[in-house]
């Protein structure tokens, strides 16, 4: 179990701050070489993966990375693309050629309108962070039932938990099926009730995750596991 | 400098008119992640100075034009609210806004890791909600902490501090009535942890030993402002915790 399972204490730092590292430690996500020493870059908490130094942030954005899955809404539509709201700062391009479907040119709209949500994977993502998206695979879809909650992205490894235990926990508990993307939005999708009792957990892990004790918290909601 | 009048602004007790020593700051408030919309902001109270910071981003910058393809463009705001003085500010962009919205945005971009971001903009919003004297340098200690709030990567935090002479006198900090009356003024973009100098502008005449000792109480400043700084973040990062 790592120690952000756990939700053990972790030093906070803030960009600029010295991190004391022991030698010959390598410097992670959030963190920068500056002659000898690590610096953090970013607001958030010091985690030591090895002899790699990360600092996870408590506040941030969503980049997306090819092979990503990413819950996505229809931002606009052309001739023979749809332009998807991927979280990110850039919107994405899903081409036509992409699509489950076989499109002809110019009926894109009948597929795919303004503000459907649609479950994609990032085929690719450029130097300048332009985005190609693809909805063919397994489980690829447009969504037409369900919720999606939004979540900052950082926060998604708190509801995935170790293995996947924290999540395995909840979609036991709500009988949901819920699926993570990974630009921080999260479906659910079962009846009122479930869905409900889903949300209010993924609200404590949002909202209380990095603190001790967050299993107890999770079991005032959803039962104790075995 | 408004001008050389013959106004008194040292007292003869050695300090100055507010009963402060020459290298003491007025003092300082910060508080972080105030704002729920923004990604990122910061509010800080510097004696009756106050300011309010938002950071949006980063984003698709528009229009295009302002687009680099190898880092992301800072787009800052600075702006004076109307009430901010006792004379009415008429609202909206004016050449001084203008001067400081830049001078800010080329200091911030030392700071932050611009190069991660390409083709994207950091959108900046510094509102002035009341002015007494170096406005400028609080919207860039505001914008730094709402920057580091929002996630934003950065090599350090930026701290704005001025000194400045008054009756032949370096003094730290410079209050209303020391900025209209007196001779200089220095404010700089001081990086605490790296020493570095992102910003400095200079209104006045001062020696190379004033210099020299104005950039000292700067310095001294900003290792103070940084610390309050910092706490304002951890708290705000550990403030959603049970």
């Amino acid at each position: 179990m790592n120690s952000e399972d756990t939700g053990a204490e972790q030093r906070l730092v803030v960009p600029g701050d010295q991190i004391d590292a022991p030698p010959g430690s390598q410097p992670g996500s959030g963190v920068l070489l500056r002659g000898e020493s690590l610096v953090a870059t970013k607001l958030g908490r010091v985690q030591v993966n090895g002899d790699t130094i990360h600092v996870v942030p408590t506040n941030t954005t969503y980049i997306p990375r090819s092979g990503d899955l990413v819950i996505g809404y229809v931002e606009a539509v052309m001739n023979n693309l749809w332009f998807l709201d991927v979280n990110g700062p850039f919107n994405a391009l899903l081409p036509m050629s992409l699509a489950p479907w076989k499109v002809e040119f110019g009926a894109a709209r009948q597929y795919m309108d303004f503000g459907d949500a649609v479950m994609a994977r990032v085929m690719e993502v450029d130097e300048t962070h332009s985005v190609v998206t693809t909805m063919k695979g397994v489980g690829l879809r447009k969504i037409k039932e369900g919720f999606i909650e939004e979540i900052p992205p950082h926060l998604l490894s708190l509801v995935i938990g170790s293995n996947g235990r924290t999540l395995q926990r909840i979609k036991e508990a709500s009988d949901c099926r819920i699926v993570v993307a990974q630009n921080g939005r999260i479906l659910i999708d079962g009846d009122a009730e479930g869905m409900a009792t889903a949300r209010s957990a993924i609200d404590i892990i949002v909202k209380t995750g990095h603190a001790p004790g967050l299993h107890d918290r999770l079991s005032s909601v959803i039962g104790g596991d075995e | 400098m408004g001008g050389y009048g013959d106004v008194q602004l040292m007292r003869e007790d050695g300090k100055r008119l507010d009963g402060r020593a020459v290298d003491e700051m007025r003092e300082v408030e910060i508080k972080a992640g105030i704002l729920p919309a923004a990604e990122g902001s910061a509010w800080v109270k510097h004696g009756l100075n106050i300011a309010v910071v938002a950071v949006y981003g980063p984003m698709e910058a528009h229009p295009r034009r302002i687009q680099r393809q190898d880092r992301a463009v800072l787009d800052v705001r600075y702006n004076m609210a109307p009430f901010s003085t006792s004379d009415r500010i008429r609202p909206g962009f004016n050449r001084r806004s203008r001067e400081i919205s830049k001078v800010t945005a080329e200091a911030l971009e030392s700071v932050v890791l611009v190069e991660r971001f390409p083709r994207s903009k950091i959108r900046v919003e510094i509102e002035i909600l009341a002015a007494e004297a170096g406005t400028r340098c609080v919207g860039i200690t505001a914008a730094s902490v709402a920057l580091a709030d929002a996630g934003i990567p950065m090599k350090d935090l930026l701290v704005g501090v001025a000194s400045g002479k008054i009756d032949d006198i370096v003094v730290l900090d410079l209050d209303k009535a020391e900025d209209n009356y007196g001779q200089a003024d220095l404010p700089m973009g001081i990086m605490p942890n790296t020493g570095e100098i992102a910003f400095l502008q200079m209104d006045g005449d001062l020696s190379p030993e004033e210099y020299e000792l104005a950039t000292e109480y700067n310095f001294k400043a900003a290792h103070e402002i940084h610390g309050l700084m910092k706490q304002a973040l951890l708290d705000s990062a550990s403030g959603g915790e049970v």
